[in-house]
């Protein structure tokens, strides 16, 4: 809706990440622009974790430029920028949901509170607004407002996954990572998960980088995907384009493996 | 509207020794507003191929796609998204949707995309629904269990649930009963009539004739056999 901005959301410019002598990934650079969803596929080890993990603050890459376009400063170099100012944007303008919900969440404190929890990091202090705010997302994601008080351990896996997405977006991010967000789920389930998905990208004219290993997934979540291999983008474009019209060698693989259901 | 010019086409299969196929070459129409262009051909001369290349799901190696003023064939993603998104409808044969979203739901989506309000949205989609005759009692479901002939009904209450300006057709009418099928020849005949630029496939040779203004056979556009 509001794609006619000029500026995109994340410009990533040439990025490398070592682990000794071993590539993470290498020389990636795309643009994102506000309201895309991003897909990133390719095989365990391709580097498509560590991608991820330098975009959301969490890795320090070898070389290369994060540009995220800051609500108060507009574009800046998340690598170069101090650890406080990459901290508040994680806090505010992005979320990061992770394959196990039990990595996002806090397992000993309530659903609510794990919901209010992030708001308060970023200032909200008035208990009642908190817990209504937290009510409000318990039931945009599907749990019942009756399970507030319970702590997540008592939640089903997708459940759980539903209440990091809370967690996650309660603050209106405006990126939001997401590695393996259906990974360990069961089909039905993950049916769930990608309509509450696909409908609050819509909604919130989120921006998101999911990265996965289902083309299934990628199918009905991104608009554009990018292929990896061996730490490096070998394919880019449309979704549908890439895994109907596949280019490079190991897309083709990667598609035609795909056991059809 | 649309206009194709000089397009070449040829998939490389590099897992299969790296066979090359060569679909299309020099491939060229245009379509005007208002006018229903049918391609012919028999089964593997690329009249899919084309269809989707002007979509932008297959790329081209060489030539042009003009949709509305944009080069699908040299267009970046985001251009082609927003071209789908406002200007370029497409009814496919094989319905693509996020298992547990309702009919309703997925037949309203390319007008919720545009960001037009939902309940304006759900009842243009509702209406397309009964004019499709799709009982009412499954609008709450989810498509994905529907029978081959609800799923196209479907399919097409969402390409015409949208005056789109170019609009492509795979089939619209294939495993259709004879209401159906003529509910969904009409919506053509509106759609032309409102000045829409159509691109179809029909095998059904009576639809064809009815609808389409002009037949083009898409295997002049084979490669010279190598």
């Amino acid at each position: 809706m509001n794609d006619d901005a000029q500026t995109p959301l994340l410009r990533v410019r040439n990025v490398t990440k070592t682990y000794g002598g071993r590539i993470g990934c290498a020389d990636v650079s795309f643009d994102l622009w506000p309201g895309e969803v991003l897909g990133v596929v390719g095989e365990s080890g391709s580097g498509k974790s560590t991608l991820l993990g330098v975009l959301a603050g969490q890795l320090v890459p070898d070389r290369g430029e994060v540009i995220f376009d800051t609500r108060a400063d507009g574009p800046r170099d998340t690598i170069t920028m101090s650890e406080p100012e990459r901290r508040m944007l994680a806090r505010t303008d992005w979320a990061f949901v992770h394959q196990n919900p039990r990595d996002g969440l806090r397992m000993n404190i309530s659903a609510g509170g794990n919901v209010g929890e992030r708001l308060m990091a970023v200032g909200a202090r008035h208990y009642g607004n908190i817990r209504s705010a937290a009510a409000d997302w318990l039931g945009r994601v599907e749990i019942d407002e009756l399970r507030i008080d319970d702590r997540p351990q008592a939640f089903s896996g997708g459940m759980q996954q539903r209440l990091q997405i809370a967690r996650n977006l309660v603050t209106g991010p405006r990126l939001v990572f997401m590695d393996e967000p259906t990974g360990g789920l069961d089909v039905s389930v993950q049916a769930r998960l990608l309509d509450l998905l696909r409908g609050l990208v819509r909604d919130m004219g989120l921006s998101a980088i999911v990265v996965t290993h289902d083309l299934a997934v990628v199918r009905l979540l991104a608009d554009r995907l990018m292929v990896m291999k061996s730490g490096r983008v070998v394919e880019a474009g449309l979704t549908d384009q890439v895994l109907d019209d596949p280019q490079h060698a190991y897309t083709q693989l990667l598609v035609s493996s795909v056991l059809q259901v | 509207m649309i206009e194709i010019e000089n397009l070449s086409k040829s998939f490389m299969l590099h897992n299969q020794g790296g066979a090359v196929l060569e679909v299309l070459q020099g491939a060229s129409l245009t379509v005007a507003p208002g006018e229903c262009v049918a391609l012919t051909g028999n089964s593997g001369a690329g009249k899919s191929t084309l269809m989707r290349m002007i979509y932008g799901n297959y790329l081209a190696q060489a030539g042009h796609i003009r949709v509305g003023g944009v080069d699908v064939a040299s267009a970046e993603p985001r251009e082609i998204l927003t071209l789908r998104r406002e200007v370029l409808g497409y009814v496919s044969q094989f319905l693509r949707v996020v298992p547990r979203v309702p009919t309703r739901e997925v037949v309203a989506e390319p007008l919720l995309a545009l960001g037009r309000e939902k309940g304006e949205a759900l009842a243009r989609a509702e209406a397309l629904l009964t004019r499709l005759n799709i009982p009412e009692s499954l609008w709450s479901l989810s498509p994905t269990t529907f029978s081959g002939g609800e799923q196209q009904r479907v399919n097409i209450a969402r390409g015409f649930v949208r005056d789109w300006p170019a609009l492509l057709l795979d089939e619209p009418t294939a495993s259709l009963d004879p209401t159906n099928r003529e509910v969904v020849l009409s919506l053509i005949e509106e759609a032309k009539a409102r000045g829409a630029a159509i691109i179809g496939i029909f095998h059904d040779t009576e639809a064809r004739a009815r609808v389409a203004d002009r037949e083009i056979d898409v295997s002049v556009f084979a490669p010279a056999a190598a």
